[in-house]
């Protein structure tokens, strides 16, 4: 049963880095409950795992696995996070990603044993629901190898439940290219949250069959294409900042049905997430840029509880392997948050991380804590997805708006005259749902089937 | 202004009803089709494309563009393909096997359709057969894959030695791109050309169709 966030948990003043409102404690692992832990991910590099026999993908991860937790070690960090983000195949063949669960699993018990290296274990299947097109999101085979997949990895040693789940991305990946509001609210918070409330209800209950945690999930595929589109300047910045302030209606989803964080790192509406549920989160920022671009390498740090390097594949650098270099850069960044917590000084760290970023990129804008604090406050206003959407799609205009004006924004002009259209077309938006989606379904009908979001024909 | 330079400039506006009323006149007053396309509506496509990829032009108005250019296109295909008129290209585009990652191949489509090429797109998770029994089928001078995920693109090598076992390689061009993908890793597995983003892609073809 989905119960709905209608109030803050914390406000501009209580966010934090390190801070959660409900801490998560598992296995000697405290996340939230006053200290920021490095959350290291790793990937494959170029190589076909489907030509690469099982034991030499296993030696692989046991290779990365144990290098890392060695960095950690000679470093003197006593916790950490791991996440084992599987690849289409290891979701696919779920023995394959149950298997490498339960090598990286033992290998975090020895370091336990061995070295006092405390630590939880992620895992991420793929959303293989997406092959089909277009895409089964409630019956079919990939529907069940994805819940299989979970099943298994939770038994196999899995600590945290997550996935980047795309429903809804049949239409978002075209209203990003066109910079299309009303086809993004439609995307990700009609069909982004229907199917997310299908897909968590499930995956709790896995988490609750199994003993483990279902931690959350992100809109990476609609809020972090978008924003990597801005940042190659094929779209305008202010529209991905709205597209970002929406997509945490979306995420939002799998903690009212459930979910108890920490947030998947590459969803930066965590910060608002943070805000509503007071669950811990990972954030992902200038440390994850070995991955991809962000003109949020600071500012996520505002709300980072755990603090993530993104999927880094395993090649060579000169000081050491990639995932290596990462664990290392994450355990100073996590040093000197919590130095600065610790002497009460955590707050001005904070607001140094934001007002590096915040003026710069209507994406950093937003994510600063009073504009946090204001979205957020959109959102739980409203109980109804869409006019959740259109709040916080209203609020964030509002807040670059007032923010040019006041000159706390530097945006471009052609920035401006898109500014000027997205507040237009969210002015005019329907303000119910149903008159929403008499008017887009027909738009949309040949990329996306209804049945598999529950919503039926004759709406 | 002629009617070359004002359909030219109505698809440069995205005036999609201006551009296709242009195109109209235009063949009724006789204006030969070839050059309706090339002078009128590439023309003015090649306008935009220059200004988006110098970065002033964004993504949405060059949809809006390739909307005004699809509505003048779908006048003069017919009169073209009845003149046996060659198309520009034709190129055969997906992302390869294993990997859903689209976002970056739509764009190189977009692109290249806006340049005047035909594209066939054949989506995401492209396996190797697919690559080839669409190569056969369509003929094209150019394929084009895409991979995000550095255990994906090791699946564009194993296209072209396909290629190659099937005597296909001589016959069409291959080009690579996304973003663990670099120039580098293109010649290692024989592609002949590499394009760092989806416009720079449009310029690869060219040259590549223009050195055969
Ligand atoms: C033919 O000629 C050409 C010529 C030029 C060509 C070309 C072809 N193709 C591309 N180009 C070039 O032109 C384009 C325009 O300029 C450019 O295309 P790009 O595609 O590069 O750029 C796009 C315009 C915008 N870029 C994007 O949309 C990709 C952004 C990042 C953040 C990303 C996103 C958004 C997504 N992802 Co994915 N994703 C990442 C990406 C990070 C990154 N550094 O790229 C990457 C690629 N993903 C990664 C991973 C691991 C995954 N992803 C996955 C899923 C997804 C989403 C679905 C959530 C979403 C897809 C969005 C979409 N519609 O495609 C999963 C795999 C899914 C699958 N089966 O493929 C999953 C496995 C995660 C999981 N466990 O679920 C990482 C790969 C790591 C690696 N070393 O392999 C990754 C680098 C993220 C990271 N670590 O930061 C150029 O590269």
């Amino acid at each position: 049963m989905r119960k709905r966030f209608n109030s803050l948990t914390l406000g501009a003043d209580a966010l934090l880095f390190g801070v959660a409102g409900t801490p998560l404690r598992r296995n000697g692992v405290l996340i939230g409950g006053g200290k920021v832990l490095p959350e290291i991910k790793f990937t494959l590099p170029p190589m076909s795992i489907e030509d690469t026999p099982a034991m030499e993908i296993e030696a692989m991860y046991r290779e990365i696995v144990t290098a890392v937790c060695e960095r950690a070690v000679h470093l003197g960090q006593q916790s950490v996070v791991v996440e084992f983000e599987l690849l289409p195949p290891m979701t696919v063949d779920p023995p394959m990603g149950e298997s490498i669960t339960s090598l990286i699993a033992g290998i975090l018990a020895e370091f336990r044993t061995s070295h006092g290296l405390q630590s939880l274990l992620r895992i991420t299947p793929v959303d293989i629901r997406e092959q089909n097109k277009p895409p089964q999101r409630r019956r079919g085979r990939e529907t069940e190898l994805l819940l299989e997949s979970f099943r298994r990895c939770a038994r196999a040693g899995a600590d945290l439940l997550s996935i980047e789940s795309t429903g809804g991305k049949e239409v978002t990946d075209q209203a990003i290219m066109a910079a299309d509001v009303r086809g993004i609210l439609f995307g990700t918070v009609v069909l982004g949250c229907a199917d997310m409330e299908f897909l968590w209800e499930k995956i709790v209950r896995v988490a609750r069959e199994t003993g483990t945690v279902p931690a959350g999930d992100t809109a990476c595929g609609i809020g972090n294409t978008a924003m990597v589109l801005a940042d190659q300047g094929y779209i305008p910045r202010v529209f991905a900042a709205v597209v970002r302030a929406v997509t945490a209606v979306r995420s939002l989803v799998a903690y009212e049905v459930g979910a108890a964080g920490p947030g998947k790192d590459c969803g930066y509406e965590n910060a608002i997430l943070k805000a509503i549920t007071g669950l811990p989160m990972s954030m992902e920022g200038k440390s994850a840029a070995c991955a991809h671009l962000s003109p949020v390498g600071n500012i996520a740090g505002c709300y980072a509880d755990l603090w993530s390097n993104e999927s880094v594949q395993n090649i060579k650098l000169l000081a050491g392997m990639a995932p290596v270099v990462s664990m290392e850069q994450l355990v100073y960044d996590c040093r000197l948050m919590n130095v600065a917590a610790g002497r009460g000084e955590g707050r001005r760290l904070r607001d140094w991380f934001s007002e590096s970023d915040a003026g710069l990129d209507p994406q950093a804008f937003i994510l600063s804590p009073r504009a946090v604090e204001a979205l957020a406050r959109a959102i739980v206003s409203e109980q109804d997805d869409y006019r959740r959407g259109v709040a916080v799609a209203v609020k964030a205009v509002d807040l670059l708006r007032e923010g040019l004006s006041k000159q706390h924004l530097l945006l471009s002009e052609r920035e401006q005259e898109w500014l000027t259209r997205i507040e237009h077309t969210v002015s005019e938006l329907p303000s119910d749902s149903m008159g929403f989606i008499a008017e887009e379904r027909p738009k949309w009908k040949d990329h996306v089937n209804y049945g598999e979001y529950g919503i039926p024909d004759d709406v | 202004m002629d009617r070359y330079a004002e359909i030219a400039q109505h698809v440069q506006n995205g005036y999609s009803e201006r551009a296709r009323k242009a195109v109209e006149a235009a063949l009724a007053e006789g204006c030969p089709a070839e050059r309706v396309l090339k002078e009128g509506l590439i023309a003015g496509m090649e306008v935009v494309a220059a200004k988006f990829k110098s970065g002033q032009m964004f993504l949405p108005e060059v949809l809006a563009v390739a909307g005004a250019m699809k509505a003048g296109m779908e006048l003069v295909k017919p009169l073209l393909v009845a003149a046996r008129h060659e198309p520009l290209g034709k190129v055969v585009l997906g992302t390869v096997r294993g990997d859903m990652h689209d976002i970056g191949k739509n764009l190189v489509a977009i692109m290249l359709q806006g340049a005047g090429f035909d594209v066939v797109d054949l989506g995401t998770d492209v396996r190797v057969e697919k690559f080839i029994d669409a190569i056969e089928r369509e003929h094209p001078d150019v394929v084009g894959m895409s991979a995000l995920l550095t255990t994906t693109m090791v699946h564009m090598k194993t296209v072209i030695e396909a290629l190659k076992q099937r005597d296909l390689r001589a016959h069409v061009k291959v080009i690579v791109g996304g973003a663990p993908i670099s120039k580098n890793f293109a010649s290692e597995i024989g592609a002949d050309g590499y394009a760092r983003d989806a416009a720079t892609a449009v310029d690869v073809v060219k040259e590549l169709l223009n050195s055969r």
